[in-house]
């Protein structure tokens, strides 16, 4: 059995009036990246910062490589933690990374050593006399990242670190991340809301919604295996047909009707290179869109207007969901406590 | 083109008559009959232990606002608490009462038959009359100045640098030092700046509070105010050129440190 870099149990926070977190139980093995992944205001943030110690939770205990972290304060616990926005701009690059060792009173040829080191890791050699002002968006992360790792932490937080950066910079950034972990081999847990860079970077991923987690797992188990529809809906595009989800790559379109095939009329068809979107009404007014190959489109010659029959492959089909119903009712429950 | 010229010419206008006139012509009227008795006037012991008094108000209240101010700061920006809005509104009430009636406020909490005077009188502590109480009166007036410069560039700064030097090991006192001061550093100059030119030049609650006696409780200010009731123009003017000059002096320190910081 792996040991567990981080375990959390049964984790609840509140912030005034606003349930941040509700109870919530994660695990994270030694070793392993993984990304929270959620909408904004999902909890996934708090969830980051309880970890690290930042926020206190309300109930709950955090352990961190088996041990009781929970009324630790952050700078006892060894984590490193990489904000969005926290370079200390009135310091150089090198004096950025050297901080954690200074504030640890090591010896300054240590010192040297060390930030040369991780200056090499993070490909920003030449950069260390520079300001953070100095520095583009990317570099300013990767700096805040050898900063963090400085001080050898059991385990990196980083609150979405990438998330102020344009959208050719944070892919770049999600291999570099992936590689530099191959190399380090620290526990990290990421915080992204976007779906494709948490798939693309991390080894396991834990959804959040409304403070509780909706489901964890490797990232191919839960783009198959959604456990409802907000998995399903979050992890990629999703198309409603009756009580069912599909995925608009499972969605066949035929030019005759075949079995269980539905008749459509196509809306619109948009190129986008290799992938072909055919947009669709269904005869009792739902709307659709099926994902072809250019070649598979190619073939069925397809027109605006057209007649065509579409018929799912793979569907989902999700019971009601109960917890939220009784979550529902809790929170009117408090209203009503509230008023009393 | 003469839009642009009328505003220009309004704007310098204004300055020079309320500001640049006024000021010119104590200069003038300093030195119109030559260096040497605007020297004599500025020199008599009089005038030196007015100057020196009012160094002394300076360097008792600007290094107290300075930490409190700070101190105040950090509450109001960083904590939460009920009649936090108050206490920002407070903190701006020296910029809205006059001075004289600060003088006065302080009389009746020190003296005589103030709160705490007579209890005060009783161990020995004389506060009105005398140096506490125009201290008092000095950190007062130039409260303000410190806190409401820090308080927006704590602010802009943000709590993530501090959360971060958190997470690295420091403690509360280590980020303050290493972050929290150097991050501030610009806008706490600029309050201790401004702080000084308003205790160098303050009059109206230290003149309340001080008694006035010459040579002992009076500062430069208030030694103005005396040479020119007593008829000694020279004396007053040569006073209010060295008084101009220190105030110079501390703004154009500022401006040097404001253009080495853009360098």
């Amino acid at each position: 059995m792996a040991n567990t870099g981080i375990e959390v149990e049964n984790v609840s926070k509140c912030f005034e009036d606003f349930q941040a977190l509700r109870d919530v139980s994660i695990t994270v093995p030694e070793g392993s990246l993984t990304a929270l992944l959620g909408p904004s205001g999902s909890g996934k943030s708090t969830l980051l910062r309880v970890i690290a110690g930042l926020e206190r939770p309300d109930t709950g205990r955090v352990l961190i490589s088996g041990q009781d972290a929970t009324l630790m304060r952050p700078q006892d616990r060894g984590v490193g933690f990489v904000f969005q926005y926290a370079a200390f701009k009135h310091m150089t690059v090198f004096n950025n990374i050297a901080f954690g060792l200074k504030i640890r009173k090591r010896e300054k040829p240590r010192i040297q050593e060390r930030v040369h080191e991780l200056l090499d890791l993070v490909h920003l050699n030449g950069f260390a006399d520079r300001y953070p002002s100095q520095l583009s968006g990317g570099q300013r992360q990767r700096m805040a990242l050898a900063r963090a790792l400085a001080v050898e932490p059991k385990v990196m937080l980083l609150d979405e670190p990438f998330g102020a950066l344009d959208a050719r910079v944070r892919k770049d950034l999600r291999i570099w991340l992936r590689r530099l972990h191959e190399e380090v081999h620290v526990t990290t847990v990421f915080v992204t809301h976007d779906q494709e860079e948490a798939m693309d970077v991390s080894e396991q991923i834990v959804v959040m919604n409304d403070g509780q987690l909706e489901q964890v797992g490797p990232p191919r188990r839960l783009y198959e295996e959604p456990a409802n529809e907000f998995v399903m809906s979050f992890i990629g595009p999703v198309n409603r047909m009756g009580d069912a989800f599909v995925r608009p790559h499972d969605i066949e379109v035929m030019l005759e009707p075949n079995g269980t095939s539905k008749e459509a009329q196509v809306d619109r068809i948009v190129h986008l290179g290799f992938e072909v979107r055919v947009e669709f009404t269904l005869q009792d007014g739902e709307t659709g869109w099926a994902q072809l190959t250019k070649a598979e489109s190619d073939q069925l010659e397809l027109t605006d207007g057209q007649i065509v029959y579409v018929r799912e492959g793979e569907a989902h089909v999700f019971p009601e969901d109960k917890r939220k119903e009784n979550r529902k009712a809790a929170d009117e429950g408090d209203e009503v406590l509230a008023e009393g | 083109m003469k839009a642009r010229l009328t505003l220009r010419v309004i704007a310098l206008g204004y300055l020079f008559l309320l500001l640049a006139a006024p000021i010119g012509l104590i200069f003038y009227r300093t030195f119109e009959h030559g260096f040497g008795p605007a020297w004599e006037a500025v020199t008599t012991p009089e005038a030196q232990h007015a100057f020196w008094l009012t160094l002394v108000m300076v360097a008792a209240a600007v290094p107290i606002n300075t930490v409190f101010g700070v101190i105040t700061a950090i509450v109001l920006v960083r904590h939460r608490f009920p009649g936090k809005a108050l206490m920002s509104a407070a903190i701006d009430l020296p910029f809205a009462i006059s001075p004289v009636v600060i003088g006065l406020a302080l009389i009746l909490v020190y003296g005589h038959d103030g709160w705490f005077g007579g209890w005060l009188t009783d161990q020995g502590i004389q506060v009105i009359f005398s140096y506490p109480g125009m201290i008092l009166a000095t950190i007062f007036v130039s409260l303000p100045f410190v806190v409401r410069e820090v308080v927006p560039v704590l602010r802009e700064i943000g709590i993530e640098q501090e959360q971060a030097a958190s997470t690295l090991g420091s403690t509360w006192w280590q980020t303050f030092w290493r972050i929290t001061l150097p991050s501030i550093r610009w806008g706490l100059t600029y309050g201790v700046v401004l702080a000084t030119a308003r205790a160098l030049g303050e009059f109206g609650a230290v003149s309340v509070v001080s008694g006035k006696v010459s040579g002992e409780t009076e500062t430069a200010t208030l030694f103005v105010e005396q040479r020119f009731h007593q008829f000694d123009l020279t004396g007053a003017y040569a006073a209010s050129v060295v008084l101009a000059l220190m105030a110079i002096a501390v703004l154009l320190s500022m401006n040097l440190l404001n253009s080495r910081r853009s360098a």
